[in-house]
C-alpha cells in the first residue's frame, strides 16, 4: 500500500516501557531510522516508517481510546523511500546475547495481537530450558487472514526466521501449527524443509481461538500451561508466524521494523484483502485506498472478538495490529438477530461450555454483579481468562461476559497497587 | 471529516444470534403438538384449562413487573411455557378455578418473589402444581377416561366448578362416558394401587388416562428430540433422568420382579417424559457444567423411583425435580471446572 501523506507512529506500541523518542520537531528522517529507542530491556524501539520530516511529537488518538505520545511524520513523496540504515551480518555468526540484542533493535514486537516485545520472549530464563519452538500459524481470530498470506508469500523469510529463533532460544526442534483450513499453506512450508529438518508443520482444527497460545499447545503437544504460568514453563517458546517471518528478513539485515500486513475486511467492502502497511499509517488513508464509501458506522481495528472499535479514523496501523475490519450495519449482531436486549442470566450453562480456559463464566458474573472481584480471583481464577470473547458470543441473553471480566481484573489490578 | 459518527461498543463484535426470547419461543412450539394431543384426546376441557392457566401466568408476571415498576418482561416468553406446561401436568377436568390459583401461586411464589427469569430457584410450573397438590388433594387425582365421547362438545363436570366450590364428583359420569376399557384410573395408580401393569405400547402412545399431557411418552420425546437437535436444550439432563430412573428401578426390579415394576414402565408412566424433557431441563433451575448436570440427573431419576415405589404418591417425578432444583446451588459449588492448567488436586472447592 501506498504511503499516506502523514503517519503517527505511537512511542509504544508494544506491552511494556514506552520509547523514548530520540529526534525532534523539523528533524529529517530516513525510513528505517531509529526515531525512538527503547528504555530498558522491557521496552522495543521504534523505526522511522517512511523517509519524511518530523512535523510533531504530540498526543494523539490510540486504538485503545486514550491519546499516547506519538511521532508525526510528514511523508516526502518524492523521496525513493529505499531504507537506508543497515548494517548486515550473519545471524547464525552471532550468539544468542547479540542475537537477543540484535532483535531488540529490530523493534520487532509480537504482530499477532498483544505486540509483546518479541527478544524479551525468545529469551530463555537462566533456570529453564525451551525444549520446542511452536511457531503459531493459526490466525488469532475469525475474518483475519494476514498469517496465511504471510506463510504463502514470505515462506522463505518464515523458514530462516524459525532458524534464527532456534538459534536463539537453544530449542532443539520447532513445530509450526497451521490450522488444517490452510493446507496448502502446510503443504508450500512442507517443500521447502530439508531433510530431517527439526522444523516441522502440523496441522491442528480449525476452531476459534486455536491461535491462543495456550489452546495451540494443548493441540499440538497435549501441554496445559500451569495457571498463570507462561508457556517457557513447560518448555515451549511460542511466535506468530508473522513475527517470525519479519525477523528472518530484518535480523540479516539489521534493519528496523516499518511495516506490517494486515487485513482489510468487513462487510460490502470490494478490495477486501491483506496489505502491507507502513506503521503509523491512519485507517482513514487505508480505507480510502481500499474504496470504502461513507457508509459505514463501526469500525474495528484486530478482529471480530478482540478487536476493539475505534472512535477516530486517524487511530494508526501500529505492530500489533493483525486487522481493520469495517462493518456498515449499526451493530453486526442485528444483521443477524434480534434486537440485542440483555436478559437475565437463565443458567444455561452455555458459557461454561464454551470457555476454552474451563473456566465458570457464568458463576463469576453473579459475583461481579455484587462487585465481589477478588473473590473471582481466588475462587474462579480470573486472571486465567485471556479475554477471548467465546462466553459473551454464545450468551442467550446478551450478558457483555468479557467486558465484565475486564472491569474485574483491572480493579483487582489497581487494588493489588494500592496494597504494594 | 465529514461522516456519520462510528457506533462504539466492545468486544467481541459478532454474536451467536440465539437469544432467549427465540429459545423460549421454540420450547413453546416444542409444546404445542403435545398440547394439540391432550385437547384430541380429553376435549375442549383441556383447551379451556391451558388458556385460564396461561392467561393467569403472563396476568401475574405482569402484575409483579407494574408492582416494582420494571418493563414488561412478558416479552421472553417464559411465562407462556410455565402457563402450558403447569395445564398439560394437571388432570383434565381440573376446575378452571383452582387452575387460576395454580398459575398465580406458580408464578408469583416460583418465580416472580425471587426477581423473575433467572432469578427462580425452582421450577415455577412444577411450584403452582405442588401447591395445588396440597390445597385441592381431591381435584388433582380426580381422572377423566381418555377419548370419552362428546369430548369436543362438552365440558368434563368437574372444569366448570364455581370458584371456591368443590368439584363434584364424577365417578358415575366418568363410567358412563367411558369408551370400553378405559377406567379413569392412571397406569402409575393402576400399579400401584391395584396391581395392573399397563402394557408399554399404551403408554408409548397415550392410551391412557392421566395428566392432560403427560399421556403420550412417544410423542413428548420426539418434542423434546427437537428441541435438543436446535441446541436449545441440554439433552443430558434428560438422559442422566433415564439412566437414573432405569438404574434404580431396574435394582429393585431384580430384587423383586413381582412387587415392583419393570423399568420400562417407569420410564412410560406418568409425568416422567414430560417432567425429564421438558421440566428438568429447564435451565434456570439446573446446573451449569457437564458433570453437575449428571449429578442432578442421576438424582432426579433416583428420587422418582423411591418416591413413586416407597411414597404414598402414585408419581415420583414432580416432587423430585423440585428437589433437585433445591440441590442445584449445591450441585454448582460442588463441581467447579477444572481450569485449564489447573493441577486435578488442586481444584477450587
Ligand atoms: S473471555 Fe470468557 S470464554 Fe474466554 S477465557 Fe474469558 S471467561 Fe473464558
Ligand atoms: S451463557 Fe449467559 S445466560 Fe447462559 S449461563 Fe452463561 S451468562 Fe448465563
Amino acid at each position: 500500500m501506498a504511503f499516506a501523506p502523514r503517519l503517527i507512529v505511537p512511542v509504544s506500541q508494544h506491552i511494556g516501557a514506552p520509547a523514548v523518542p530520540v529526534v525532534k520537531a523539523g528533524q529529517e528522517v530516513v525510513r528505517g531510522q531509529l526515531i525512538a529507542e527503547a528504555d530498558g530491556f522491557f521496552s522495543v524501539p521504534v523505526h522511522a516508517p517512511a523517509t519524511g520530516i518530523v512535523e510533531a511529537i504530540d498526543l494523539m488518538h490510540s486504538a485503545a481510546g486514550p491519546k499516547v505520545l506519538s511521532i508525526v511524520i510528514k511523508v516526502y513523496e518524492a523521496a525513493s523511500q529505499q531504507v537506508l540504515e543497515s548494517y548486515p551480518v550473519d545471524p547464525m555468526q552471532l550468539d544468542r546475547d547479540e542475537l537477543i540484542k540484535r532483535v531488540q533493535n529490530s523493534g520487532l514486537a509480537g504482530l499477532g495481537g498483544a505486540a509483546f516485545p518479541s527478544h524479551v520472549k525468545l529469551q530463555v530464563p537462566e533456570e529453564k530450558q525451551a525444549e520446542v519452538l511452536v511457531v503459531n500459524g493459526c490466525e488469532c481470530e475469525p475474518y483475519l487472514t494476514c498469517d496465511h498470506r504471510v506463510m504463502l508469500e514470505q515462506p522463505e523469510n518464515l523458514l530462516q526466521g524459525v532458524r534464527y529463533a532456534l538459534r536463539i532460544t537453544g530449542a532443539k526442534r520447532a513445530i509450526i501449527g497451521i490450522e488444517d483450513n490452510k493446507a496448502d499453506a502446510a503443504r508450500l512450508l512442507r517443500e521447502k524443509l530439508t531433510d530431517n529438518d527439526p522444523i516441522s508443520v502440523e496441522l491442528v482444527e480449525t476452531k476459534y481461538p486455536q491461535g491462543a497460545e495456550k489452546m495451540l499447545l494443548k493441540s499440538l503437544l497435549g501441554l496445559e500451561v500451569p495457571v498463570g504460568g507462561l508457556p517457557i514453563d513447560v518448555g515451549v517458546v511460542v511466535n506468530n508466524v508473522g513475527t517470525l517471518a519479519q525477523l528472518g528478513r530484518l535480523l540479516p539485515s539489521g534493519e528496523g521494523l516499518t511495516e506490517r500486513v494486515i487485513t482489510v475486511s468487513g462487510s460490502g467492502m470490494e478490495k477486501a484483502g491483506n496489505y502491507l502497511v507502513p506503521i503509523g499509517t491512519p485507517v482513514s488513508f487505508i480505507l480510502e485506498q481500499v474504496g470504502v464509501e461513507a457508509e459505514y458506522e463501526e469500525v474495528i481495528m484486530g478482529g471480530p472478538m478482540m478487536g476493539m472499535s475505534i472512535a477516530s479514523l486517524e487511530v494508526p496501523v501500529t505492530k500489533g495490529t493483525s486487522g481493520v475490519l469495517v462493518f456498515r450495519e449499526r451493530r453486526f449482531i442485528e444483521e443477524q438477530g434480534e434486537r440485542g436486549t440483555r436478559f437475565p442470566c437463565i443458567k444455561c450453562g452455555r458459557c461454561v461450555d464454551a470457555c476454552p480456559m474451563r473456566l465458570n463464566p457464568a458463576q463469576m458474573v453473579w459475583l461481579a454483579e455484587k462487585r465481589e472481584y477478588t473473590a473471582m480471583q481466588e475462587k474462579f481464577n480470573l486472571n486465567s481468562c485471556f479475554e477471548c470473547g467465546c462466553c459473551s458470543f454464545v450468551c442467550p441473553s446478551n450478558i457483555p461476559l468479557v467486558q465484565y471480566f475486564r472491569i474485574a481484573k483491572s480493579i483487582n489490578n489497581e487494588n493489588r497497587k494500592a496494597t504494594a | 471529516m465529514s461522516r456519520k459518527p462510528i457506533v462504539l461498543h466492545t468486544a467481541p463484535h459478532v454474536k451467536r444470534p440465539q437469544e432467549v426470547p427465540v429459545i423460549m419461543r421454540n420450547v413453546v412450539f416444542a409444546l404445542l403438538p403435545i398440547l394439540a394431543f391432550a385437547i384430541y384426546q380429553f376435549g375442549i376441557s383441556v383447551l379451556a384449562l391451558t388458556l385460564v392457566v396461561t392467561l393467569t401466568c403472563l396476568a401475574t408476571e405482569r402484575f409483579f413487573n407494574w408492582m416494582s415498576n420494571r418493563t414488561s418482561s412478558l416479552g421472553d416468553w417464559s411465562a407462556v411455557i410455565t402457563g402450558i406446561l403447569m395445564a398439560l401436568t394437571l388432570p383434565p377436568g381440573f376446575p378452571l378455578w383452582m387452575g387460576v390459583v395454580a398459575g398465580f401461586v406458580g408464578m408469583a411464589m416460583g418465580k416472580m418473589v425471587f426477581g423473575g427469569i433467572g432469578f427462580n430457584v425452582f421450577n415455577p410450573a412444577l411450584v403452582g402444581r405442588a401447591f395445588v397438590q396440597a390445597a385441592f388433594p381431591v381435584a388433582i387425582t380426580t381422572w377423566t377416561p381418555a377419548f370419552f365421547d362428546g369430548r369436543f362438545t362438552q365440558f368434563i363436570p368437574t372444569t366448570l366448578t364455581m370458584p371456591f366450590m368443590m368439584p363434584p364428583d364424577i365417578s358415575a359420569w366418568a363410567s358412563s362416558v367411558a369408551v370400553d376399557g378405559f377406567t379413569g384410573a392412571t397406569p402409575l395408580g393402576l400399579q400401584k394401587f391395584q396391581d395392573t401393569q399397563t402394557a408399554a405400547m399404551e403408554l408409548l402412545t397415550g392410551m391412557t388416562a392421566g395428566s392432560a399431557g403427560e399421556t403420550s411418552a412417544l410423542l413428548i420425546f420426539v418434542c423434546g428430540l427437537y428441541l435438543a437437535f436446535r441446541n436449545m436444550m441440554n439433552w443430558r439432563i434428560p438422559v442422566w433422568i433415564f439412566i437414573g430412573v432405569t438404574v434404580t428401578s431396574g435394582a429393585l426390579y431384580l430384587v423383586d420382579a413381582d412387587k415392583y415394576p419393570d423399568p420400562l414402565f417407569m420410564l412410560l408412566s406418568g409425568g416422567l417424559m414430560l417432567g425429564a424433557m421438558f421440566m428438568a431441563s429447564d435451565m434456570v433451575g439446573s446446573p451449569v457444567t457437564a458433570r453437575g448436570v449428571m449429578i442432578y440427573g442421576l438424582l432426579i431419576g433416583f428420587l422418582t423411583v423411591v418416591i413413586r415405589v416407597f411414597g404414598s404418591l402414585s408419581e415420583g417425578i414432580m416432587y423430585a425435580i423440585l428437589l433437585g432444583n433445591a440441590a442445584t446451588p449445591l450441585i454448582d459449588a460442588m463441581t467447579q471446572p477444572r481450569v485449564f492448567g489447573a493441577r486435578r488436586k488442586e481444584q477450587s472447592p
